[in-house]
């Protein structure tokens, strides 16, 4: 066991990965000596070589496609995109090429590949860098959508992720990076995608969250049961594509109530997914509406007001406090 | 020092001309060579013209034909070896078929089977529908096999067209960059769709747009054979090296883009007529014929192999069963998700049709 921040725990898994299989290439840009603007590569080029950490030309479209390229011939390529935002410029090469190389080739090539990339708001970033966008890939079949909310779980994930047969998009929340530590194992160890998390057990309403609002979600929902003797169970998705229908709905059976918390704006989002998932299989169970804190469904916003945006403690508690109500 | 467009003079390759006259010095090609290009070319004139007919009958779907870049397309894959891969374009039937790729599976894929795009272990990538987006997955390709030290070559096809897209200038650029064993296949084929070649690019010719990327490029008479097949010769040897290169090969598509456009809504009869005289089958024949290596008879006969082949690939397309929408749940992931499952046995309950 060693203490580690989620930036570590991500660099010491690419080193780990990298030094089971040689079949593994990261790419992308600033990922070389500079280690990557958040140091996730941090001095992986230093130990294996320019062949095998390489610092990319600006071309998001070219890392994803020449990712699928090197996959397709048996490479295991890891892709960094520099920002989430950016995921645009790789749009055709994400959901037409990457996603559908399996279906396309009748089974006969598969792009086993990761493309990771720092995603979220909170750090007051330039603009274009903060949007949660894991929505646009929940609608692409063939990707897998992974977003770890701690330092064990962005180790366990992104190993499986790397070993992993089919594309896999790992987003990492900027947020929690350097948030806070905790105890992660230096050996081998996976979390099966696809699984989601019970944080937290709780009897009277169900909160859905992945990524960057774990942390907080289960703040509040310790608040309140404290202060307000309401028991909460926090669900940690870990992975919206695929959805782990069980968990949720088995909870929601549960607690009869269901709230989604997500950066990503409102309408259209995957709460509107997970909603749409309760009804059609839990809607006799629920005693309340489903609930979504969201981002709003604006552009993510300037950096002075972007605390007020996300979806923070207060309208979490507002949330909750509606469900609650019927 | 200003550096200006038209500075540079870009030669044409030329060793055909179109009446089948040597021009300059003859390459070094065997005459079993001669026959086998042309041959190649032959089968894919006759699927062409077949599947356009089958397409106007109903029998298969949609088809993007390919007559008159039979030179550029058998020229260059001919000089292909068995360990280099292709990263076709939905118009490169005739590469596909001369790397070993099944007529069949051709057929299969224009009548819209889940089957159709496969190679039977040939080294061709699935047809690429989105322009140019197949460079970077022979980028890819090239990458892989230079840092496993194979001894193997990627070559992307695309078209005048796709040389507008992002995708391609990203794919040149990383080859240059990287130094890999790539060839980047151009078939100016004048027409992209309705848009002719002026209106796509600047430049004044495809070729020289390597030199931006630090690559060499060459434009070649892409309605001649032996010069297609001889620069592809020379592409490789330069690939094989770490010298990645573009080839532009000028040539014209003498059929509509798809089977579902008519050409004589924007372009002139007179166009197509000007480009029929230099047809490259014409005179790769006129050539053999006056060499003394081929007639009139074997001609007829080879057209009539031909012919016998197109029919026996499309019989054997037509007699593969059907897909069924149950087999495309199987193709997604390499283990069905649970949403998956759900689905496909939905679609058992087929009483609810009834």
């Amino acid at each position: 066991m060693t203490v580690l921040t989620m930036i570590e725990a991500i660099n010491l898994t690419l080193k780990n990965e990298m030094e089971r299989d040689d079949r593994i290439i990261c790419l992308g840009e600033d990922i070389g000596k500079n280690g990557g603007v958040f140091r996730a590569t941090d001095g992986l080029q230093a130990i294996f070589g320019l062949d095998r950490v390489v610092d990319t030309p600006i071309a998001e479209s070219a890392i994803v496609g020449a990712a699928v390229g090197m996959a397709a011939r048996g490479l295991r390529p890891v892709a960094e995109i520099q920002f989430f935002g950016f995921i645009y410029e790789a749009m055709d090469q994400m959901a037409s090429q990457a996603a559908r190389l399996r279906f396309r080739s009748g089974g006969r090539l598969s792009a086993p590949m990761v493309i990771r990339a720092p995603f979220g708001g909170g750090v007051k970033t330039p603009e274009l860098h903060s949007d949660s966008l894991e929505g646009v890939f929940l609608h692409s079949p063939g990707l897998k959508v992974v977003m770890p909310s701690s330092p064990y779980d962005a180790k366990g994930l992104l190993t499986a992720a790397i070993r992993d047969n089919d594309p896999v998009l790992f987003l990492e929340p900027m947020k929690l990076y350097r948030a806070f530590k905790q105890e992660v194992p230096e050996t081998d160890y996976m979390i099966e995608l696809g699984r989601a998390n019970v944080v937290k057990e709780g009897e009277d309403l169900t909160v859905i969250a992945w990524g960057p609002t774990v942390p907080l979600v289960h703040q509040v929902a310790e608040q309140w049961e404290q202060q307000q003797n309401v028991s909460i169970e926090v669900i940690d998705l870990r992975t919206i594509s695929p959805i782990d229908e069980d968990t949720i709905l088995a909870s929601v059976k549960k607690t009869g109530r269901a709230m989604i918390v997500h950066e990503a704006v409102k309408t259209g989002g995957p709460g509107a997914e997970i909603s749409a998932l309760i009804n059609e299989k839990a809607l006799f169970y629920l005693s309340a509406p489903i609930l979504r804190v969201a981002g709003f469904d604006t552009p993510y916003p300037v950096p002075s007001v972007e605390d007020d945006w996300l979806p923070n403690a207060k309208r979490i508690s507002q949330g909750i406090s509606e469900v609650l109500a019927h | 020092m200003w550096v200006e467009p038209n500075d540079l003079t870009v030669e044409r390759i030329q060793f055909l001309d179109e009446h089948g006259k040597i021009t300059g010095t003859m390459p070094e090609v065997s005459d079993e060579e001669l026959i086998s290009l042309y041959k190649w070319m032959v089968q894919a004139r006759v699927f062409d013209q077949r599947a356009l007919k089958l397409q106007r009958q109903g029998r298969i779907g949609t088809y993007a034909p390919l007559s008159g870049q039979e030179a550029a397309q058998v020229g260059s894959a001919c000089a292909l070896t068995e360990q280099d891969w292709i990263y076709p374009s939905y118009r490169e039937g005739a590469a596909c078929f001369v790397r070993g790729f099944p007529m069949k599976n051709f057929f299969l894929y224009t009548m819209g089977h889940l089957n159709g795009t496969d190679a039977a272990g040939a080294h061709v990538f699935p047809v690429q529908i989105i322009i140019a987006a197949q460079c970077l997955h022979a980028v890819g390709g090239a990458w892989a096999s230079k840092y496993k030290k194979e001894d193997s070559v990627s070559v992307a096809y695309l078209g005048d067209g796709g040389t507008s897209e992002g995708d391609f200038h990203e794919a040149m650029n990383f080859a240059g960059v990287y130094k890999l064993p790539m060839v980047f296949f151009v078939q100016n084929n004048q027409w992209a769709i309705s848009v002719p070649v002026r209106k796509q690019t600047g430049s004044k010719t495809i070729a020289q747009k390597a030199l931006a990327y630090g690559m060499a490029g060459v434009q070649v008479d892409g309605n001649d054979v032996l010069a297609v097949y001889t620069a592809m010769k020379q592409a490789l040897n330069r690939a094989r090296k770490g010298e990645p290169v573009l080839i532009e090969a000028v040539t014209y598509r003498q059929g509509p883009h798809t089977t579902a456009d008519d050409p004589t809504k924007y372009r002139e009869g007179s166009d197509v007529e000007h480009w029929l005289a230099k047809d490259p089958l014409k005179r790769m024949k006129a050539f053999i014929v006056e060499k003394g290596i081929w007639n009139e008879a074997l001609d007829k006969e080879e057209y009539e192999r031909a012919d016998q082949m197109v029919t026996e690939a499309f019989e054997q397309a037509l007699n593969t069963p059907k897909s069924s929408t149950k087999e495309v749940f199987d193709l997604v992931y390499e283990q069905k998700t649970s949403q998956l499952k759900e689905q496909q046995l939905s679609l058992g309950s087929e009483e609810v049709w009834k």
